[in-house]
């Protein structure tokens, strides 16, 4: 039996999407187009260090258009956008906004895990990602600071405005935010 | 000399005693803070940023906007809202279909995105704005601490944009520690990452946590009484990161963990407890203890 063509490790053309690059390149970077895969990247990467996450992999198969192998995959999101990556690229490409792009494509494709839209969530319904607590409003009065800091916290109209941005730009849409009972709706 | 104080999240809603230091800092130094009235997150580079480039966009713009309408520059500690800021406003200056999108959102509450104004970060104003003489004459002890100062990645990086100082082997924030007399003591691997940004801390804690494990085995090796940053997400990471080290890995770290703005409050002559260290996850004690003896003494010990 011949083997042409037979391998699953085989990359052929069902596993691109031809318009994929060019996305990542005008929401990311153009700076993708001129990767010559010397690994520099992996090389300074922390997270490399841990867990499967392949920056360099990363990057030649979103430039390859392998738009669903890369937003698919768990590692991606083990980036911590900490730039070492694009400080020693000797190709002075904006690999972070690479990342953050195919992250962009994969949140829209449906692969955003619960706590990032939790994180989300409190935004929406407070302003903060962090919103304050009973403990450390005692503890702020208790220092001589405003009970509550001069924020959306202390601001019903500002905080108006934030929803209506995230309404504007369908972003509890996309996190499926239920703004009758201020959660997730899933 | 007036900055439109942007506070974010953490610093204001877990860690009061950063504002706290920083208020009575920059009163005696006759800088005037004032407050963005109504400003939100940033919002968070690792969940709005990974998610929707024009909504982080569109929420950051709002938050230029109130203090383009104060007249004044940003000033902000924190390194990830310092980032998310400051990229967001160089974005919407250069990209005229991105402002354009974010305009037309921000028309809906009767806002616009100018480009008027810029975005810094509080530990690069001190050393270039106030300079390091000024800072020095307002500091009533002589710490006696050796720490590990820990840069945080967004304070400096991407470089090429920020300009702030050589991001491998920087001197800044080490020169702003060193005036209380505290001595930043090198350790291996300095400028790597807590772990917590990017969205991995609510992603995969294990991961995360793995991070901060390899910074306090290095820190650890140095013999370090603190660690000194200048960000409220990489504070809270050593600060409520080093308990569930311990978890994961069965270690004992208790390396007390202040911002800047609570070291120069305790230099300051501030207590603990204005500085809010004593509700902080790991105990101070030892620290407070250490910093208050004579340097001599401790030479001799």
């Amino acid at each position: 039996m011949s083997l042409l063509n037979e391998s699953e490790y085989l990359i052929t053309e069902k596993d691109i999407d031809p318009t994929f690059k060019e996305e990542i390149m005008a929401n990311g970077s153009d700076s993708l187009a001129v990767c010559y895969q010397c690994g520099t990247c992996s090389g300074a990467c922390p997270s490399g260090r841990r867990t499967p996450y392949m920056i360099r992999r990363l990057v030649r198969k979103a430039l390859m258009g392998m738009k669903e192998d890369v937003i698919s995959d768990d590692a991606l999101w083990m980036c911590t956008t900490c730039y070492e990556c694009q400080e020693r690229c000797p190709r002075d490409i904006k690999i972070v906004e690479i990342v953050k792009a195919i992250r962009n494509v994969a949140a829209h494709e449906g692969y955003m895990a619960k706590a990032h839209k939790m994180t989300g969530s409190y935004v929406a319904k407070t302003g903060h990602a962090v919103p304050i607590n009973d403990a450390t409003k005692a503890l702020r009065k208790e220092i001589g600071l405003s009970e509550v800091p001069p924020t959306t916290h202390a601001c019903p109209g500002a905080l108006e405005e934030v929803q209506t941005l995230i309404k504007a730009t369908a972003f509890d849409e996309l996190i499926g935010y239920d703004w009758a009972t201020g959660n997730l709706k899933e | 000399m007036a900055y439109a104080y942007f506070l974010g999240c953490i610093m204001n809603n877990r860690y009061p005693g950063i504002e706290k230091s920083t208020r009575v800092l920059m009163d005696k130094l006759g800088v005037e803070l004032a407050d963005m009235e109504g400003a939100s997150c940033c919002p968070a580079p690792g969940v709005f940023g990974s998610f929707d480039k024009e909504t982080w966009a569109t929420i950051a713009a709002r938050n230029i906007t109130i203090a383009e309408d104060m007249g004044a520059e940003i000033l902000t500690e924190c390194n990830g809202c310092f980032g998310s800021l400051h990229e967001a406003n160089d974005l919407l200056k250069e990209d005229a279909d991105m402002k354009c999108k974010v305009n037309s959102s921000l028309s809906e509450i009767g806002r616009e995105f100018k480009g008027s104004t810029g975005v810094r970060h509080f530990a690069e104003v001190l050393y270039n704005d106030i300079g390091l003489d000024k800072l020095s004459e307002i500091m009533e002890k002589d710490l006696n601490l050796n720490v590990a100062v820990h840069y945080g990645c967004h304070f400096l990086k991407p470089s090429d944009e920020l300009q702030i100082d050589n991001p491998k082997n920087p001197k800044i924030l080490d020169e702003l520690v060193e005036i209380t007399g505290a001595k930043s003591v090198p350790y291996a691997d300095k400028m790597m990452c807590c772990g917590a940004g990017g969205g991995l801390r609510a992603r995969d804690k294990e991961v995360t946590t793995s991070f901060t494990k390899e910074k306090l085995d290095n820190m650890t090796a140095a013999n370090v009484d603190a660690i000194i940053d200048v960000c409220p997400f990489c504070h809270m990471q050593f600060d409520v990161g080093q308990t569930e080290v311990n978890e994961q890995y069965g270690t004992n770290f208790a390396i007390p963990v202040l911002h800047l703005a609570q070291l120069y409050g305790l230099a300051m002559g501030l207590s603990p407890e204005e500085c809010t260290l004593d509700k902080q996850v790991v105990d101070p004690s030892c620290l407070v203890e250490k910093m208050n003896t004579p340097k001599e003494e401790a030479a001799e010990e």
